[in-house]
């Protein structure tokens, strides 16, 4: 009987820590759900945060019909360019790492890792001044070879730890029936590694999406911003309207967590990966 | 002959190793290597920027003998590693008190987690503006619930030398602490039912698992987590830059906000990239004393 009420007791204040962390990180969500269907004329009438007296669809209207498609489609080019080929160029390295020997195999694995480890911050001068000399400043192009280069240090970690629990046996009978190294790679170790691929291609697809300062350093015109940048952007011209710039952030952010809704694992497993190990 | 074949078989192998390796050498060496060797370089030089880097004045460590003078800068370093020790505390351990609560099989934690994740998912520019809305001193939320209690109270959160950083540290716990979260909840996966199931066996208590069990086990990462965070506050430069840009007067200033203002504002490309080199040594440095840290409790 004391035990059973001790768990009871327990259990409500499980459940008092949980829903307090659950308002705490959802309230701003359901907040700028609201805002987005209230006029800016109702939130200047001095209803700040309430619920919105009237459904207004006004804010999503301005938003559509402004440069964020453009923004859109920016963020969306290159964030997939950069996830294709860091999946890509790291899978390669990746493969060579763990299945081939070589001198320098350990040292230059380490090479990469360091990547993790230094701010990558610091590389913002030095890849500025790279990027003019090659006329690629404001061009997205210029973002592409920058990502991929931040984006290879976890890709290698996650793709080679992977690669390796691949056992030898399959390499071994394939070397025996003639096959070539890149036509190993390409027809057998490539293909079973789609796991690792789409956990490598969904934390940096992220990572790329979300990214600022590179693209705040790198980009200038307006049409050319990513979404990141966009949505300063848009928030600047509309200061006045906090509805509408509320909006922005809503629809700005909507496909990750539309996507996240669907794929709840496998971005979970995604996001963790790499530090498990470590 | 038998030996010219094997020699044969090694050049190609060596030479197939160079391909696969060659497409991320190449842009990991251009970007990466290049762009760390380049801001040493850079840091010795007196340069506006607006010229090639080759006809700036190199003038040694003069920029470093500045750069330990520079009463800003050491504000900066101080907000960052105010930004460290916040980030190991809170993020680290509410991230373990989250992990915690998603990791057992009581009703409804499924939907808790699902919640609990989201504003990892929100770029720090989406979250900065949202919370600048908030913390905004006449329509923003918090001076609206602040006045309930005392009504005339209007307190500028992000205008304030003395509430700035607090303001933002929370806005940065609040994006993070999910991250913490599923590091550690992917840990505790790891660890093996059977074990808590002896110890419930044995009587101890779950406060008593949680000290004697879940902790040493996660040892590993949790360290390999407060790396990370202590790598990412060293050089945190995005929610700071969208919410004050360093203000009001340099009170929130961070090593990279300053970075960027003296290269992208002040044309001091030159010192700028001293201010890098620095964040890369200071970087290094903590993370050497932490492994030693570390090292040294586990050997004891």
């Amino acid at each position: 009987m004391k035990s059973n009420e001790m768990r009871s007791i327990n259990k409500i204040g499980f459940y008092i820590i949980s829903l307090f962390f659950l308002a705490l990180f959802g309230f701003p969500f359901v907040l700028t759900l609201m805002m987005s269907f209230k006029s800016q004329a109702e939130y200047m009438s001095g209803n700040y945060w309430n619920f919105p007296k009237q459904i207004f669809f006004g804010n999503y209207q301005r938003v559509l019909f402004s440069n964020f498609n453009m923004y859109f489609v920016n963020s969306i080019l290159v964030s997939s360019v950069s996830v294709f080929l860091t999946a890509m160029i790291a899978s390669l390295a990746s493969y060579a790492f763990a299945k081939m020997k070589f001198r320098l195999s350990a040292g230059l694995l380490l090479m990469f890792m360091v990547g993790m480890m230094i701010p990558v911050h610091t590389t913002l001068i030095p890849i500025y001044q790279l990027t003019r000399a090659v006329h690629l400043t404001d061009n997205l192009a210029g973002l592409v070879g920058p990502y991929i280069s931040f984006g290879l240090p976890i890709a290698i970690f996650i793709m080679t730890a992977f690669f390796k629990e691949v056992s030898d046996s399959i390499q071994e009978s394939a070397v025996i029936d003639g096959a070539s190294p890149f036509r190993i790679y390409w027809s057998i170790m490539l293909p079973i590694s789609v796991p690792a691929i789409s956990t490598v291609a969904i934390y940096n697809f992220l990572t790329y999406w979300n990214e600022f300062i590179y693209s705040l350093t790198l980009i200038n015109t307006n049409l050319k911003k990513t979404l990141p940048l966009g949505m300063r952007e848009f928030c600047g011209a509309e200061t006045v309207n906090i509805p509408a710039v509320l909006t922005a952030i809503l629809i700005g952010s909507l496909p990750v967590i539309l996507f996240y809704m669907f794929a709840q694992e496998r971005v979970i497993n995604g996001l963790s990966a790499g530090a498990v190990k470590g | 002959m038998t030996a010219s074949i094997a020699q044969r078989k090694k050049r190609g192998n060596s030479l197939s190793v160079f391909f696969f390796l060659l497409p991320a050498l190449l842009v990991y060496g251009t970007y990466t290597l290049y762009g760390i060797v380049r801001t040493f370089q850079y840091s010795t030089l007196k340069w506006t920027g607006m010229g090639p880097a080759s006809q700036a004045a190199n003038v040694g460590l003069a920029n470093y003998t500045r750069l330990l003078q520079d009463s800003h800068f050491w504000h900066a370093v101080g907000n960052n590693f105010l930004l460290v020790i916040v980030s190991v505390v809170f993020q680290l351990g509410l991230g373990m008190v989250l992990a915690l609560i998603i990791n057992t099989s009581i009703k409804g934690t499924k939907f808790f987690r699902t919640v609990y994740f989201m504003p990892l998912l929100l770029s720090t520019v989406a979250t900065g503006i949202l919370w600048q809305l908030l913390y905004d001193p006449y329509s923003g939320l918090f001076n609206g619930i602040l006045s309930l209690v005392s009504p005339h109270e209007k307190l500028s959160w992000l205008g304030s030398e003395k509430v700035v950083m607090v303001a933002v540290l929370f806005v940065i716990c609040w994006q993070y602490i999910p991250q913490y979260m599923i590091l550690l909840r992917a840990g505790m996966t790891n660890i093996s039912e059977e074990i808590y199931e002896a110890a419930t066996i044995d009587g101890a208590s779950p406060w008593q698992q949680f000290w004697r069990m879940t902790l040493p086990l996660l040892s590993g990462t949790i360290k390999t987590s407060a790396v990370l965070s202590i790598v990412g506050s060293l050089k945190y430069f995005d929610l700071f830059w969208v919410m004050t840009g360093g203000g009001p007067n340099g009170y929130s200033e961070l090593m990279a906000t300053y970075m960027y203002k003296k290269a992208f504002q002040d044309d001091m490309m030159g010192y700028a990239s001293t201010i890098a080199a620095f964040m890369v040594i200071i970087s290094l440095a903590v993370i050497v004393v932490f492994q030693f840290m570390t090292r040294a409790r586990e050997e004891r």
